[in-house]
């Protein structure tokens, strides 16, 4: 009988960062921030996954990415556990995260505008929104919103007057 | 291949006691006599966030713009995630072998818990709209209450939802705005809309013995506690819409008991077909 050497969990978190993100290949999970926990229960391998949206579909296909991935590198016992708590939010994406976002077309998440109702209140009574996302292609301020909703539960559909360019923004929660 | 991970029964209780909370096995060994009420609690969460998620599901792809279309989808499955939480706690909690897909496609009519409110048939799209603002405006101040739940798995999912449902709400109260202070048009059709809607809200505020229970245990707060505040808040946004708001909202309830409009049979049809036809078919 063969024994072999569990890989240390620094290990599997880098080959995590492997595993792309099906909706935005650009980012991994790990730059997606929901990768929870990672740890060994005896010969097994826990990892603890948050969703981002409840319904998020990529969901399901992200957990089976994970454990394809983590089997190709030789991790045979691999344990998905769903973790609701803390819930997701934007700020859990990585610097890196943003960056490769704005890169590929998606304005990152602006800081300090999560949802809470207060603001969200005000903001409509009020007719506007102080919201500034910058048009990942040319940089300009002069962007609108055209939905909140967009291609994915996670992003708005927004334009840019300067370029005329439509773009996802990939929105607060 | 290997397997696709069930994530959506997992052991919940199990991850509450890691996190030193009370999961719902704690809360029933010291309190046995609250499991039939916390179930049934449970499914008039899942039930009304299935029942109108599927509602909404109806217009994707017939949306009257793009956008909306999107939206409306969008909405349809975040309420479907919430479903699958509450039903999947209240499969966990019910310990019967039931799954979460069990309780959403193999019950009839006179076992869903929805409120009548969620199963009305969706009329235009500014009926669909109005129909959501009501619901929302419910559903955030629930929420709200819920993440002081006291099982651990309650104010999870609700910590959760919260967010999602934030978004519901801005945008189900900008477009009861922007549609009721419109056109003549669109400001009649939202005017009706309400008109006919009204009188299913009381519902949402009336408790019965299962609500009393759970109230009682911490779970969720008394449905009439959020009377006062939803009407504030609904009143609000309806005096910005120019809509009148119609005088008795206490007329149509039953559907918390299971006793429903003769509408949520033919949705059920629709929605349980495949399991009902095909049984434990699986993507």
């Amino acid at each position: 009988m063969v024994t072999k050497t569990l890989p240390d969990t620094a290990t599997v978190w880098d080959w995590l960062a492997e595993v792309p993100d099906p909706e935005i290949p650009v980012i991994s999970v790990t730059d997606l921030g929901i990768v929870r926990d990672v740890r060994w229960e005896g010969d097994a391998l826990v990892v603890a996954v948050t969703p981002t949206y409840s319904g998020c579909p990529a969901t399901a296909v992200i957990n089976l990415d994970i454990e394809t991935h983590l089997r190709s590198r030789g991790i045979d016992n691999v344990r998905l556990e769903r973790r609701l708590s803390p819930p997701w939010t934007t700020e859990w994406l990585s610097e890196a995260g943003r960056e490769k976002l704005r890169a590929y077309g998606i304005a990152p998440p602006v800081e300090g505008t999560g949802s809470d109702m207060a603001s969200a209140r005000a903001a409509r009574l009020a007719g506007a929104s102080n919201l500034v996302v910058t048009c990942p292609r040319c940089g300009s301020e002069r962007t609108e919103k055209v939905s909140q909703h967009g291609s994915t539960p996670c992003k708005a559909a927004y334009r840019c007057a300067a370029c005329l360019e439509p773009f996802d923004y990939f929105k607060c929660i | 291949m290997p397997s696709l991970p069930d994530m959506t029964t997992p052991n919940v209780a199990e991850l509450a006691r890691d996190q030193g909370g009370q999961g719902p096995r704690d809360v029933l060994a010291e309190t046995p006599e609250l499991k039939p009420a916390l179930f049934e609690w449970l499914c008039r969460m899942g039930d009304s966030t299935l029942v109108l998620g599927h509602r909404l599901s109806e217009w994707c792809g017939r949306g009257p713009a793009l956008e909306e279309d999107i939206a409306v989808a969008n909405v349809a499955l975040d309420l479907i995630g919430h479903t699958q939480m509450w039903l999947g706690l209240a499969a966990e909690v019910e310990e019967g072998g039931r799954s979460v897909d069990d309780l959403a496609y193999l019950r009839d009519v006179m076992r869903f818990r929805n409120i009548k409110l969620a199963e009305l048939p969706n009329g235009d799209i500014g009926r669909t709209l109005m129909r959501q603002f009501l619901f929302d405006a419910w559903h955030h101040l629930m929420l709200e209450r819920l993440v002081q739940s006291s099982v651990t798995e309650v104010a999870e999912i609700a910590a959760k939802a919260l967010k999602e449902v934030t978004y519901h709400l801005g945008r189900s109260s900008d477009l009861v705005i922007r549609l009721g202070d419109g056109t003549a048009e669109s400001h009649a059709r939202m005017q009706e809309a309400l008109d006919l809607l009204w009188p299913y809200t009381g519902e949402m505020f009336t408790g019965d013995a299962v609500d009393e229970t759970v109230a009682e245990a911490g779970v969720a707060p008394r449905p009439e506690d959020l009377r006062a505040a939803w009407t504030a808040l609904v009143t609000e946004v309806l005096f910005e819409a120019t809509l009148s708001v119609p005088e008795n909202g206490d007329v149509h309830r039953g559907g918390k008991q299971g006793r429903h409009t003769e509408h949520l049979g033919y949705l059920l049809a629709e929605m349980q077909f495949l399991q009902r036809a095909y049984p434990g078919a699986e993507w």
